[in-house]
């Protein structure tokens, strides 16, 4: 099955949040009220029951100009996803053929590791529920054919959906345009840290993720390796020689009887 | 149940050759959630919103069966239209609430001069009210020849406006309600 990605390209995006409407919509989630802090962005964050947010980014240059990067922001579906290898629950958090990171509900335990580990800090935990949300690529639309809900209703032609291989073509030839026009740093993010991401962004300053609120290399923590890792099979190891030496010691030296004359 | 060391051995070198190589679990758990609109009835429409005109498609619970009371439960851009070829605004996305919302306004409501209640009034009292506003500021305004003796037969103190997604039939009869009253001021929304 061909692996599926999301191109963003923010040098297109007019902040109009039609995708985080249509995920709602799509999802069937709430449109709650949104939080007021003097940007035009609807939450801080994105949130357990709202997956997908344009982040408007106000930069001020040192010349005293002004950037205003806005850039959606959702579920990487990284390659080398940090919260698949931090998971516990076996088959909670899963890849799918075509190559999405999704969550199986039924088997999430609530206990939040994939939100550490995840570098883009993007899973959230619903405290009525107890268990972890974040956004599926619409895996029941794709399942069938479709492309996901922001995909299909972005009016800009910001957002592209379709096999990886062809998306990160279309990225570069459009980082070479924009620097042919003039836009000496803009570049693709794609990030090696963790293997690549399932959702491409091309950024007119490339040179500076963080400005869009991406951070600028992103790496699963190595305390997550060592700990899904060396860590687990040493602690199976403990676990099993633990059993087999209780097991070995009965049969060796029987059980242990009360000494009668010392009570 | 009787196992010889023989048939044991074959049952284990069995179970350990099929989970090995014939049982991969990982890929059981590749189902995905039932599409909620993979067999529901497609209407296509246009987006009441702005001048645009957007084409979207309705679905609705159902397969038009006689005994099936259609609600909507998605609404989403028609690839099919020239004019947006799929994509819809964040107003037109959520189309939905638009539709299926309980403070949707379903019956005229009215208000009386210096009331502060909005009370429920019937369709035919309604269209009566306007009927009788209408008539009456009609007989009031209507100028039948100017002061050269001139016939104009015209109508100077109502306006009429249109909307952006009036279909063509409702352009028509707005134009022959508009001749009929002899009103000269009229606009449409789509060009303001």
């Amino acid at each position: 099955m061909v692996t599926v990605a999301k191109l963003i390209d923010t040098t297109t995006c007019i902040g109009c949040k039609a995708c985080e409407a249509a995920c709602q919509e799509w999802q069937d989630q709430p449109f709650p009220v949104g939080t007021y802090d003097g940007t035009y962005q609807t939450f801080p964050d994105v949130r357990h029951d709202f997956w997908n947010l344009i982040k408007f980014n106000e930069i001020e240059h040192a010349d005293g100009g002004l950037s205003w990067h806005m850039a959606k922001f959702q579920c990487m579906h990284c390659v080398d996803a940090g919260c698949i290898t931090a998971c516990p629950a076996p088959g909670a958090i899963f890849r799918r053929d075509n190559g999405t990171v999704d969550f199986d509900h039924d088997k999430c335990i609530g206990c939040g590791y994939c939100i550490t580990a995840c570098p883009f800090d993007v899973p959230r935990l619903n405290p009525i529920t107890q268990k972890v949300y974040k956004c599926n690529l619409c895996s029941d639309r794709t399942a069938v054919g479709l492309e996901p809900a922001c995909i299909k209703a972005c009016p800009t032609n910001c957002l592209t959906f379709g096999a990886r291989d062809d998306l990160v073509q279309i990225a570069t030839d459009r980082a070479r345009t924009l620097r042919e026009d003039g836009k000496a740093s803009a570049g693709v993010y794609n990030p090696a840290g963790v293997g690549g991401t399932n959702v491409i962004y091309v950024l007119e300053d490339a040179a500076h993720p963080e400005d869009y609120g991406l951070p600028n290399d992103p790496t699963v923590p190595w305390t997550v390796r060592v700990w899904q890792g060396p860590l687990k099979w040493l602690g199976n190891a403990a676990l099993v020689g633990g059993i087999l030496g209780t097991f070995f010691h009965y049969i060796r030296f029987g059980p242990r009887h009360a000494d009668e004359e010392s009570s | 149940m009787d196992f010889s060391r023989r048939q044991f051995f074959q049952a284990s070198a069995t179970a350990l050759a099929t989970t090995a190589f014939g049982f991969d679990l990982s890929r059981a758990q590749t189902r995905a959630k039932e599409l909620k609109i993979a067999r529901t009835t497609q209407t296509t429409s246009v987006c009441p919103y702005c001048a645009v005109g957007c084409s979207v498609i309705i679905h609705t619970l159902g397969d038009r069966a006689k005994n099936v009371k259609p609600t909507v439960v998605h609404i989403e851009g028609d690839t099919e239209s020239p004019i947006n070829r799929g994509t819809l605004c964040p107003k037109g996305i959520s189309l939905k609430q638009y539709v299926v919302n309980d403070r949707r306004l379903t019956k005229p409501l009215y208000r009386a001069p210096g009331a502060t209640e909005w009370e429920t009034i019937s369709w035919d009292d309604a269209i009566e009210r306007m009927a009788r506003r209408i008539k009456d500021t009609r007989d009031t305004g209507f100028v039948e020849s100017d002061d050269q003796g001139r016939t104009v037969n015209r109508l100077d103190n109502v306006a009429l406006i249109g909307g952006c997604t009036d279909t063509n039939e409702i352009n028509y009869l707005l134009g022959k309600f508009r001749f009929g009253l002899g009103i000269v001021t009229y606009e449409n929304q789509a060009r303001l």
